[in-house]
């Protein structure tokens, strides 16, 4: 019995962990899909949507408001850079080969983590409570009130992001660029405007991600984004790189496997098996879970 | 209503489109028409703007339509019919027309449209529901038609609209065609299919090699010698 109730433990873990990369690898993959970048800057959005928190949550405090109003002011940060990153950086890079802007990518990342380094040092500083901590106990499985607030912010945020995508005249339209650009601007889109809302949304959901990764793990430091983004990355080629229920399905096995793997194997070897992972889907089904298998449309 | 003037287009070093200017006016259909890597893509896509101009002019009605954003093209009256179709493949085929009317806001007024181009084309009210890219390759030209008629044009470019279709859905589209144009559709038509090209056409001009070579009244083109001997194979 016992047994069974740290088996469930680990999997409420995974799922938490797993929302988290979900969201992160929505970023991932919705730009992807709308300009065929991996933007490998995207892991450092959640750094600076950590420090926005991080040195929000005092201000917010003093002026009397709930700490968790951080969320919404780090969603507008990262959002705002985001939309920066891809005017300055990518969008003269547009036509320019892919591999061109896949280094810029890396460049933008590094820029971010010295800057951050620079501005704040390399050191990592404690992240404060943004949401009270309780514990729940369900017939001897026990669990935090973050590890619910992240599972419940997830889901919906990822309801929302399928709803507008779907169902909104915008959301339609990126799925229309993201599936032929030339043809788009036929039917009136203006691509520039669309892109530009992917990168919103995508770095916005990055925000949500660092409040709820930083309420679980409470430090905050430059390089923070690297490895959690790198993650999220290996988690949206999993669920298959462009599709938007591929990055939250990804996500959520690549959480549970890294939690699983944390209890019944080895934490050492957590890693190391995620990693394994994306090594095995670029071997086996390099177009992921969801993904088809065609040849790339020339 | 369409005029296009001392055309010039390059890829890179290489001078695609020598040249060429045409006209279209209001209620015709003008047929462009040459053999394979003649220019008439190339020429459709500048007139729409997805492909920049080295030099010229393109007027729609007296708007210089260099002078604005290709995405704006649409809301002045001109779609464009790709070639290959080019429909959104992963949306439905509702999706697909609806993002025809992308520009527009009158509900009620897309609604009707909506009406107008199930009643050309009643196979895409089956499949409204289905996506773009489980139809067949006449079910997607129609869609590609029905998509670029939820703009509300003036006036159609169509791109190789027979284009790996079967001779009895070739006849269908053209039909079509003609049933447009006959409802007050202007129409600036690009084909291989020289002689259904020809035979639907008020006008016509031949390209080759980015040059307009022969223009005219199309009845004549089809019975000219040269044209039957260079396109279609008599």
């Amino acid at each position: 019995m016992d047994g069974f109730v740290i088996f469930i433990n680990q999997i409420i873990n995974g799922i938490q962990v797993g929302s988290i990369y979900a969201l992160v690898a929505l970023g991932y993959t919705m730009v992807y899909g709308i300009v065929k970048l991996i933007n490998f800057a995207h892991g450092d959005f959640i750094m600076v949507g950590a420090y926005v928190s991080l040195f929000s949550v005092p201000l917010l405090v003093r002026m009397g408001v709930p700490a968790w109003l951080c969320i919404v002011l780090a969603l507008a940060a990262c959002a705002l850079l985001g939309v920066v990153t891809e005017r300055v950086a990518y969008k003269p890079l547009r036509n320019a080969p892919r591999i061109t802007a896949l280094i810029t990518a890396i460049a933008v990342s590094l820029l971010l983590e010295n800057l951050c380094m620079l501005l704040f040092s390399s050191s990592s500083k404690p992240f404060p409570t943004v949401f009270n901590k309780s514990i729940f106990n369900l017939g001897g499985v026990q669990f935090n009130s973050i590890t619910l607030i992240t599972i419940v912010l997830s889901v919906i945020s990822m309801i929302l992001l399928q709803l507008f995508v779907k169902k909104t005249k915008m959301g339609k339209a990126m799925r229309a660029v993201s599936e032929d650009g030339g043809a788009s601007i036929l039917m009136g889109i203006n691509s520039n405007t669309t892109i530009s809302i992917t990168f919103a949304i995508g770095s916005g959901l990055a925000a949500i991600a660092a409040v709820m990764y930083c309420s679980a793990y409470p430090q905050v430091n430059p390089y923070m984004g690297s490895m959690l983004g790198l993650k999220a990355f290996i988690a949206a080629v999993l669920g298959g790189i462009g599709i938007i229920p591929g990055a939250m399905l990804g996500g959520f096995v690549i959480g549970l496997v890294e939690s699983l793997t944390k209890a019944y194997i080895s934490s050492q070897l957590a890693d190391a098996v995620v990693f394994g992972i994306l090594i095995i889907v670029l071997l086996v089904k390099p177009t992921g879970i969801l993904g088809k298998n065609i040849g790339e449309k020339v | 209503m369409l005029k296009v003037e001392n055309l010039n287009v390059h890829y890179g070093a290489i001078h695609a489109i020598h040249g060429v200017s045409l006209e279209v006016h209001q209620g015709e259909i003008v047929s462009l028409i040459g053999a394979n890597g003649a220019g008439k893509t190339t020429v459709l896509h500048t007139i729409s703007g997805l492909k920049k101009a080295t030099s010229g002019t393109v007027t729609l009605e007296g708007l210089d339509l260099f002078s604005i954003d290709p995405h704006k093209i649409v809301q002045h009256g001109m779609a464009h019919v790709p070639e290959g179709r080019r429909i959104f493949s992963e949306m439905t085929v509702m999706e697909n027309l609806e993002m025809g009317a992308y520009i527009r806001k009158d509900k009620a007024g897309i609604d009707a449209d909506l009406e107008k181009i199930f009643h050309y084309f009643p196979r895409l009210r089956e499949r409204s529901k289905q996506l773009g890219g489980t139809l067949s390759g006449g079910e997607q030209q129609m869609l590609a038609i029905g998509r670029a008629l939820m703009s509300q044009p003036k006036i159609l470019l169509m791109d190789e609209p027979s284009m790996g279709l079967s001779p009895l859905l070739v006849k269908e589209i053209f039909h079509i065609i003609g049933q447009l144009n006959r409802d007050g559709m202007t129409i600036l038509l690009v084909e291989q299919n020289a002689k259904m090209a020809l035979s639907i056409a008020n006008r016509a001009y031949v390209l080759e090699t980015g040059n307009v070579v022969m223009s005219g009244n199309a009845r004549e083109l089809l019975e000219d010698d040269k044209v039957r001997k260079a396109y279609l194979g008599a």
